[in-house]
């Protein structure tokens, strides 16, 4: 064939000349994540750190991109038999990997064939309930899990006269009103508002997000956010950018300058930020539990989880997956959860890890860098706040982005806003519904 | 179409046609068609499952108001770009054609925008108006007004168009003064001795006798931001806020890549390529003389 | 000059230079960017004039990268770039004049089915079917590879199209001649029609060099090595940091280095450029 010729083996010496092809005795485990920056080190150190306890296997992490393009190019990948052994998903990609089940190799599972001894009840339950079936298989390994948690300028509430943080949102909007009366140019902002404002907002009034239980119990879900309770609470948000309560700063973490600039005094987002808060707020920072509506709900229920987990790839040999499951159990290992928990600000996933960094004295020399672990297991969780498993959910927390936005900008109204989001958002839980049919 | 006097039967055009054939073959005809035997499918992402739905997934397009909001969003941001990129050009094309000295250099430092990659391009705006970091931002905001194009699908828009514009300017730029310098002298000075100012000549000599040039322009401007944006968009607004930006080839990338709707976003691709198509061909058949890029 | 009027020469070329600043504004920014510490670029109000960490950061962009990435700067990236733009250039260009030689100056069963099927692939950018394209990429086993990054970037009609053009206005006298004087079509090709096509080709060098030096999509899919990056995707991905602020004393360093090979091009080749463009214009 002369097309071979003329593509493939200059193609394969290519890959010969850049050292691709070289063989080598020790086997190499792809590992794709989407850790960029300061995150992206630690993620290259713990696979340094691992590969130089044993010889046998090699983990080469990759950092493809944000969460979306590399859960894209390892779903590309895969599709051309391409794939990395490890890929890591962000946490609303749960329903479309779990649906895809000749690809996905679960954890557990995985675990078992290879011989690796693995106790499900080293986890923190909040932390591994959110990626279980519904016959409690454990389908990915948590790595970096987050929750959403408030953040305050400590410097600022002084200034302002608060005394004490708030806890709930009537007094968040007074903490607001006396901020903004000092003169910081808002009271408050928000990042990843679907996930914050929408998601675990509902899990921690304890009211459903969609029926079958948030998803986990079939995908016959339809959404029901656009519910009164989260209608109010987004007019209430709406109201309050007049005089700058509230003001709006971009999707995901577009806004945390607004926040570490000093601008706003209270911002709400992951608990992941510590690290950034760490290197950039000149302030006294800390952080607090979420604020909830007393007229709701007597206590908060438990936030839910963000971040993303590990997803092994099916179609390799079963040597390399004896080296993915020996990568797990390094990962999962108290001292390594322990140092990537209070470096990044993650929650840790095991209870050792947890044990393990309040034995180090880590909680109470940084104080509040315990408030995501205890948000995740305030209570027992519900149906309503074990997590949500919707499919296609990227492309719907755009539209719920894209409404939210609407609303926030004042050209629709929160009720028209919130009931849109639901029914396109519906239509894309139908065609997920529809090509996954088994 | 084909030259009076040319060469004889051989093997020889057949070798010489091979490589683009095959590498259009493989890495166009075929990919393409595989996408609009996709856009029949309704498909999980891995693959794993599929099922044939016929014209179900364009159906679904035809009666979505998004994608129709898309292609308005399109054409007015399409409009926006050409007619911002090139009626700059054309005034720095005009004040350089009356310079005597120096229009090398002038074309010199106009022409560095050219060269920036789109989503470099989209960085350094987004920085630039970044709604708490940016500069510009901060001026507007110490001028009383308050930027912010994440939330703003107006400013968003004039964030991109800004951006995109910018980037073409270079080319427009220079295709016009070409134009400039190719008007006969003697029409400018008969005019002149008629007692036509230097605006009266403009209007009515140079710019009739620019507009082919115009027209080409605007063409290639048009294209341009139907397409090459691309990377603009991704890095700036990511076609939000509430889908303030989505122009038709984001709207492939996101509901393909990012929303993993394969079916739908193949339907979407066969649409643009036929409008392509469709273009190109009137373009070829009508204006052929034009198109040189 | 038509007549004399220096009040209005003055006013031109004061407005050039205020169109060269508007133009050039953005690039100033970049440059002031890339000269300061990364705290200070977390600090409202920005600064408009250059800092004094210049050269530490283009030591950290070139020897470090941001951190995150490998730890190897962008140095390899810009050189994965210059191999991909300088393939995708000249490749381009030798089988369109390949192309453009045999569908002007032959007659041959299916020229015209030839032609447009080159010629509908005229303008379709590859992100509108990138997907199907990566299969095929990576069933010929060429992800991770320059010629995975550049051949699929070379399927499109437009430098054909422009050669076409361009030989079309070549009298056929010459061709005459050239048979006279017993030269083979390859001959005609080699002595004739690549001379006479020259400041077109620089123009394509010139707009296929930098169509290649600023592709983000389609490297960032097909490679996974981190060998094989480009500058652009680099710069995307210092973008992409998770939970933090953008470092933008890198960022902008790093674009200003992308930004500087596509610029030689263009500034040294202007007049050819320029002069390519435009005669086929016409």
């Amino acid at each position: 064939m002369a097309i071979f010729k003329k593509l493939v083996l200059p193609a394969a010496l290519a890959a010969f000349m850049s050292g691709t092809s070289v063989a080598s005795a020790v086997t190499e485990i792809q590992w794709w994540h989407a850790m960029g920056g300061t995150n992206g080190e630690r993620v290259n150190k713990i696979a340094e750190d691992f590969n130089a306890t044993q010889s046998d296997f090699k983990v080469v992490p990759t950092f493809k991109g944000n969460y979306t393009e590399t859960m894209t190019a390892a779903i590309a990948a895969f599709r051309a038999k391409k794939q990395p052994h490890i890929v890591q998903v962000f946490e609303v990609g749960t329903a479309t990997m779990m649906a895809a089940k000749g690809a996905v190799y679960p954890v557990e599972q995985m675990m078992k064939d290879a011989g690796e001894p693995f106790d499900k009840s080293d986890y923190l339950p909040a932390v591994i309930s959110y990626y279980q079936t519904s016959d409690g298989e454990l389908l990915s390994m948590p790595f970096n899990s987050s929750t959403p948690v408030l953040w305050y300028n400590k410097d600022a509430l002084d200034k302002a006269g608060v005394s004490k943080v708030p806890e709930t949102w009537p007094e968040m909007k007074e903490a607001s009103e006396k901020l903004v009366a000092a003169g910081y140019k808002c009271g408050f902002s928000f990042g990843w508002q679907s996930w914050v404002m929408i998601e675990t907002f509902s899990a921690w009034h304890n009211i459903p997000m969609a029926t079958e239980e948030n998803g986990f119990k079939s995908t016959k879900t339809t959404f029901e956010f656009n519910n009164d309770i989260v209608k109010t609470h987004m007019k209430n948000l709406q109201d309050w950018q007049k005089g700058n309560l509230f003001v709006y700063g971009g999707r995901r973490g577009d806004s945390l300058p607004m926040f570490t600039n000093g601008e706003c005094g209270m911002w709400m987002n992951s608990s992941a930020y510590y690290g950034s808060m760490k290197s950039q707020a000149k302030f006294n920072f800390g952080q607090a539990m979420l604020p909830y509506y007393p007229n709701v709900i007597d206590k908060p229920q438990n936030s839910i989880i963000g971040g993303a987990t590990l997803w092994v790839l099916r179609g390799k040999q079963d040597n390399d997956y004896k080296g993915v499951a020996k990568f797990m159990t390094y990962l999962s290992s108290p001292e390594v959860q322990a140092w990537w928990h209070q470096e990044t600000g993650y929650v840790p996933i095991t209870t050792a890890a947890y044990e393990l960094s309040k034995k180090q004295g880590f909680y109470e020399s940084n104080p509040g860098t315990d408030t995501a672990i205890k948000q995740l297991s305030l209570n027992t969780p519900t149906p309503n706040s074990r997590g949500i498993r919707f499919g296609n959910f990227v492309q719907i927390r755009d539209i719920i982005n894209e409404e939210m936005e609407a609303i926030w900008n004042g050209s629709k109204a929160p009720e028209q806003g919130m009931d849109d989001a639901a029914k396109r958002g519906d239509v894309l839980l139908r065609k997920f519904e529809e090509a996954n049919e088994s | 179409m084909l030259k009076n006097v040319h060469f004889g039967p051989s093997v020889l055009p057949f070798l010489l046609v091979l490589p683009q054939i095959v590498v259009t073959l493989v890495f166009f005809i075929w990919p393409a068609s595989q996408a609009l035997y996709q856009s029949l499918l309704l498909e999980d992402a891995f693959g794993l499952k599929s099922e044939f739905v016929w014209f179900r997934n364009f159906e679904a397009l035809v009666s979505d108001p998004l994608y129709w909001h898309s292609f308005k969003i399109t054409i007015v941001f399409s409009f926006l770009v050409a007619f911002l990129s090139m009626s700059f050009a054309l005034l720095l094309a005009l004040f350089a054609d009356r310079v005597i000295k120096g229009s090398g250099a002038y074309r010199t430092l106009l022409i560095w925008p050219y060269a920036v990659a789109p989503v470099t391009a989209g960085a350094l705006w987004v920085f630039m108006f970044n709604p708490t970091l940016g500069i510009v931002s901060y001026a507007l905001s110490a001028l009383g007004y308050e930027w912010n194009h994440q939330l703003n699908g107006e400013e968003a828009m004039g964030l991109v168009v800004m951006a995109s514009a910018w980037k073409q300017v270079a080319y427009n730029f220079l295709f016009f003064l070409a134009g400039l310098q190719s008007i006969p002298k003697s029409l400018i000075e008969a005019a002149a001795i008629d007692g036509a100012g230097p605006i009266r000549r403009t209007f009515d000599i140079v710019l009739p006798l620019l507009s082919p040039t115009t027209f080409f322009l605007l063409v290639v401007n048009i294209v341009y931001a139907f397409f090459e944006t691309f990377g603009v968009i991704h890095v700036v607004t990511s076609g939000g806020p509430a889908g303030a930006t989505n122009i038709l080839v984001y709207k492939v990338f996101s509901d393909g890549f990012v929303g993993l709707d394969l079916g739908g976003s193949a339907a979407q691709s066969v649409i643009l390529m036929i409008m392509v198509i469709g273009l190109t061909v009137i373009q070829f058949k009508y204006v052929e003389k034009r198109v040189a890029y | 000059m038509v007549e004399n009027r220096p009040l209005l020469a003055i006013f031109s070329h004061i407005m050039l230079i205020l169109g060269v600043v508007v133009i050039a504004f953005p690039i100033w920014i970049m440059f002031v960017a890339a000269s300061h510490p990364e705290i200070r670029m977390t600090q409202v109000p920005l600064p408009m004039l250059p800092g004094g960490h210049f050269f530490e950061n283009l030591d950290i962009s070139l020897n470090r990268g941001m951190s995150g990435m490998d730890g190897n700067g962008v140095g390899y990236m810009m050189l994965n770039s210059l191999i991909m733009a300088m393939m995708i250039a000249v490749g381009k260009i030798a089988i369109s004049l390949l192309s453009a030689f045999a569908i002007v100056y032959f007659r041959f069963p299916f020229r015209m089915f030839f032609f447009w099927m080159i010629f509908i692939t005229l303008m379709l950018p590859v992100e509108v079917r990138i997907l199907p394209t990566y299969e095929v990429v990576a069933n010929l086993g060429m992800l991770d590879s320059y010629w995975g990054l550049s051949i699929p970037l070379i399927a499109s009609a437009t430098a054909t199209f422009m050669f076409r053009q361009v030989f079309l206005t070549i009298p056929d006298e010459m061709l005459e001649a050239a048979r006279i004087d017993g030269a083979g079509p390859m001959r005609f090709f080699w002595d004739i029609l690549i001379p006479m096509s020259r400041t077109n080709i620089a123009a394509l060098f010139v707009i296929l060099f930098i169509y290649g030096w600023n592709q983000y999509l389609w490297p960032l899919l097909i490679t996974s090595e981190p060998g094989m990056y480009t500058v652009v995707m680099g710069i995307k991905q210092m973008l992409e940091a998770a939970e933090q602020v953008p470092q933008w004393n890198v960022i902008m360093m790093t674009a200003l280095l992308a930004m500087l090979p596509p610029i030689c091009v263009v500034i040294f080749m202007q007049s050819l450029f320029v002069k390519g463009l435009t005669e086929t214009e016409k």
